[in-house]
């Protein structure tokens, strides 16, 4: 495990995979735990590819939900009941710590949320919700390490500095203000999705090159399973994979654990653009959940003390359409959900103001229209957990958003 | 390789130059400009004073050794390490002192691997010089010249210390001069020398052959023929090979005592040479010490199969895996016609109808694979040159390490394998992850492919969940790795 400092120079910035060297906290002055209790952290975790929030929160007490959702519909009923969050909404049965922290009022789920992106290019709108800007453009810093920026600076928060999760720093804590930089490993293999696209573009490009890769990747899965032989196992590292989620949060936390650790983090997890055999209960995307679920429970388990004062958020850039489409998947759509889950969140809530899921009441006749702002629950958040003013917050976090007012009480 | 997909169209001017002859476009290039003239673009480059070399005069190459000091050097650490085996070898007046030794530490010398810290550097020097370079086209050069006359560090010590400035003092400053002087430079090169075991070549006539009873290694002489020269198929024969033996012998490099020389530099031993005259290719060569050798080496650098040989191999570089046999000889024919011009044939190449109008079907070999991607990415975390170093041996052709003399293969056959495509996947997706600041993919592909880009292409990376997965998908689309 390596653990670099990271500043936005790029020569620092270079240290940052070169693995082996250890970054210990010793330059950094210690300092005591604060003279009041409480000892805010928050962790964002962005989930990349576009969550579809109907599979993962599902409106089971809406009579048009099952008829558009098909086969992949969330039900009650059945093989893989999901688990009942309240009268209306039950949660994939894929994510049972989600669950039970719910039911302890440590998570809360805010539906039908979107940012105020409205098109539906995963670049784009993972921009726009990474920079917290008000549209795409060639943006530099994120929302979350200009909060940090704009804390006092004496402030432990501030000072302790930010932490990135992952082989690369996600754009929502890229900016000024310090960032540390720590991977579970230093080359993760890519994810079976990366494959998968690529062999599917060679299949219809370069049948020579398609024939090669897939029996490399054959001979790859084989030396996995080999049962006889774990040690030689390749690596599973990439983060669109449950184990990579679980372990990168399970480091994650032991970081933040520290009295002198960082209080902010930012973790990116990938692989959730299910076009093609999404799956419900079961499947490709209960697969991905249940490795978020993972990540929530190594957080609890790993922050230990401090994790009653966390919040943690998963947010991603669009939701999916409310129909399935031909491949039993979903296509790119717009409102989605928000999770989140920690000691500091005031839980077993889902918060929403639920549009319907008849034709007219669908955005542009296909997708769940979006009736929070995403932004709205970062700032809650962030006003909650580390006093930002909604002026800085709608000025300099979240630029031009003074409208979008901070959702509060999301927090004890 | 059969073409992927039938293409009538021909390729995009600005990738053949930027890809067939050099190493990928850069953010930075404008494929529509160089489009316009393209075979300007790549002239120009040629046209460029000292455009190969890398001098260690230059103070961005500060810290590079020629040959002789790197060699110095290494022989300096090896008689250390061979004193510090000698000292554990032997029987200690304290045993309390030696039981104090694990065994662990006994195995590890504590003398500096210079010679790895040497090839490091000269790696460096290398990348560096491909990643800033135009087109690339002159190095594509050097790689192929290179490989040519290729030696492997894993020869031994000695070449792993001076395989770079092998490189830097025998390929680049020929590979737009005259072939007969890069053949000189080359077998008069301690590397060469080494790694072909002609230092332990003895004429069976001279003094020391008669005194130690020691004779010919062929080695280096069937080499010179077989890969450096004629070809397989030039027509030489056994006898040629054993008389050109003869001829060589003598060709050395000084040892660490000095006693013929400079130690680590190229000398001649009149005591090793096999006296007389020789017949070779039906020439006879009156005996005249290391002049006999030169003027063979003068001879068959102009002889027609090397001709032949060099143009074949220098068509299915730039060409393609099986080139169009007119191409060949119109190679061979400027080859003899301007004595062995390189500058005059990497011009042929450029003017040739066919690099124009063949699709780009062949796989960039590991090497110009890697050297595109980064060129591409641009700044990166990851350190060098350690990381591409690792990419390259992962990919089987790690630098300056080739299987045997004949180099690394040059037919796409023997990178579109299982385990290479999987191991570009791999590459190609820490490249994403480790790229310092990634634009919009899909514009990445405009400015590097440009608009003959596949709709499917263009789709993958559109539909792409991520900008990183994106951009790993443009570093595998079958555009990047074909050229």
């Amino acid at each position: 495990m390596s653990l670099l400092c990271e500043t936005p120079n790029p020569s620092r910035r270079a240290v940052l995979m070169t693995g082996g060297a250890l970054f210990a906290w010793a330059h950094l002055p210690r300092f005591a735990r604060a003279a009041d209790r409480r000892d805010p952290r928050l962790i964002v975790i962005v989930l990349r590819g576009a969550l579809d929030g109907l599979s993962t929160v599902g409106p089971v007490g809406d009579p048009d939900y099952a008829g558009l959702h098909g086969d992949i519909a969330l039900s009650l009923s059945g093989p893989n009941p999901a688990l009942p969050l309240d009268g209306f909404f039950a949660l994939n049965p894929a994510m049972p710590t989600f669950a039970r922290l719910f039911k302890a009022g440590q998570a809360t789920v805010v539906h039908a949320a979107a940012t105020g992106y409205r098109d539906r290019s995963h670049f784009d709108g993972q921009d726009v919700l990474e920079s917290g800007l008000p549209g795409p453009g060639n943006a530099t810093t994120g929302w979350l390490n200009r909060a940090l920026a704009n804390l006092p600076a004496g402030e432990r928060v501030a000072k302790a500095g930010g932490l990135a999760v992952g082989p690369s720093t996600p754009l929502v804590i890229r900016g000024a203000a310090p960032v540390l930089g720590w991977a579970p490993q230093a080359l993760p293999a890519p994810g079976d999705a990366l494959a998968a696209r690529v062999l599917d573009l060679y299949n219809h490009r370069d049948p020579l090159l398609a024939a090669a890769l897939q029996k490399g990747l054959d001979a790859d899965r084989m030396a996995m399973s080999d049962e006889f032989d774990g040690k030689t196992m390749k690596p599973k590292g990439g983060l669109d994979n449950a184990a990579g989620m679980r372990q990168s949060a399970q480091g994650a936390a032991k970081l933040m654990a520290s009295d002198d650790g960082p209080r902010i983090a930012a973790l990116a997890f990938d692989g959730w653009d299910t076009h093609v055999n999404e799956g419900g209960a079961t499947g490709r995307l209960a697969n991905l959940l249940g490795g978020l679920d993972g990540a929530f429970e190594e957080f609890e388990t790993g922050l230990g003390q401090r994790w009653q004062d966390t919040a943690i958020v998963a947010i991603t850039e669009f939701g999916r359409t409310a129909r399935i489409n031909g491949t039993v998947g979903t296509d790119h759509g717009t409102g989605t959900v928000v999770l989140l889950a920690g000691g500091a969140v005031k839980g077993g809530r889902v918060v929403a103001d639920w549009p319907g899921l008849k034709p007219a009441q669908l955005y542009e006749a296909r997708d769940l229209a979006p009736t929070s702002d995403v932004r709205a629950v970062l700032k809650g958040l962030l006003a909650d957990q580390f006093g930002l003013s909604a002026a800085l917050l709608g000025d300099k976090v979240f630029p031009d958003s003074a409208a979008v007012k901070p959702m509060r009480d999301l927090t004890t | 390789m059969a073409l992927p997909v039938s293409n009538a169209v021909p390729p995009d001017p600005a990738l053949v130059a930027l890809n067939r002859f050099g190493l990928g476009a850069r953010p930075d290039d404008d494929l529509g400009k160089i489009a316009a003239d393209a075979r300007g673009f790549l002239k120009a480059e040629l046209k460029q004073q000292d455009i190969a070399l890398v001098s260690i005069e230059d103070p961005a190459n500060a810290g590079l050794l020629d040959s002789t000091a790197a060699i110095q050097a290494s022989m300096a650490a090896n008689a250390e390490r061979k004193a510090e085996r000698d000292r554990m070898a032997q029987p200690t007046a304290e045993p309390t002192a030696m039981a104090a030794v694990s065994p662990d530490a006994k195995a590890k010398s504590t003398v500096p691997k210079v010679e790895a810290d040497i090839c490091r550097d000269e790696a460096q020097a290398r990348f560096d010089k491909a990643l800033n370079a135009g087109p690339g086209f002159v190095e594509r050069l050097v790689g192929f010249w290179s490989n040519h006359f290729c030696v492997s560090v894993a020869k031994g010590q000695i070449v792993r210390a001076c395989a770079g400035a092998f490189e830097r003092e025998a390929i680049r400053p020929f590979v737009l001069g005259r072939f007969a002087d890069m053949l000189l430079a080359v077998e008069h090169h301690p590397a060469m020398l080494f790694y072909l075991d002609n230092q332990q070549s003895i004429g069976p006539d001279s003094r020391a052959g008669k005194r130690r009873g020691r004779g010919l290694n062929e080695n280096l002489a069937r080499e010179i023929l077989e890969l450096h020269t004629l070809g397989v198929d030039g027509g030489y024969s056994q006898a040629d090979v054993t008389s050109f033996a003869g001829v060589l012998t003598g060709w050395t490099m000084a040892g660490r005592e000095g006693r013929l020389g400079e130690p680590g530099s190229f000398v001649f031993n009149t005591n090793a040479h096999q006296p007389g005259e020789a017949v070779l290719l039906g020439k006879t060569y009156p005996a005249g010490g290391m002049g006999q050798g030169e003027a063979a080496l003068n001879d068959i650098a102009r002889h027609p199969a090397t001709a032949r040989h060099i143009a074949g191999k220098l068509a299915r570089h730039f060409i393609a895996d099986d080139p169009p046999p007119q191409s060949v000889a119109h190679l061979a024919a400027v080859f003899t016609k301007t004595d062995g011009d390189l500058r005059a044939l990497a011009l042929a190449l450029v003017d040739m109808p066919e690099a124009w109008s063949m699709p780009l079907a062949k796989l960039r070999a590991p090497f110009d694979y890697v050297m595109a991607l980064r060129r591409a990415v641009g700044p990166s975390a990851g350190k060098e040159p350690q990381r591409t170093l690792g990419w390259l041996r992962a990919l089987g052709e790690p630098l300056w390490q080739p299987p045997g003399p004949n180099g690394f293969p040059d037919h796409s056959d023997a990178w579109a394998s299982a385990e290479g495509l999987k191991t570009r996947l791999d590459i190609a997706w820490q490249t994403a992850q480790q790229a310092d600041d990634i634009g919009n993919p899909g514009d990445m592909l405009s400015t590097l492919i440009g608009a003959s880009a596949s709709a499917e292409t263009r789709e993958a990376i559109a539909r792409a969940e991520s900008r990183r997965q994106g951009l790993a998908l443009l570093l595998m689309a079958p555009e990047f790795q074909r050229r």
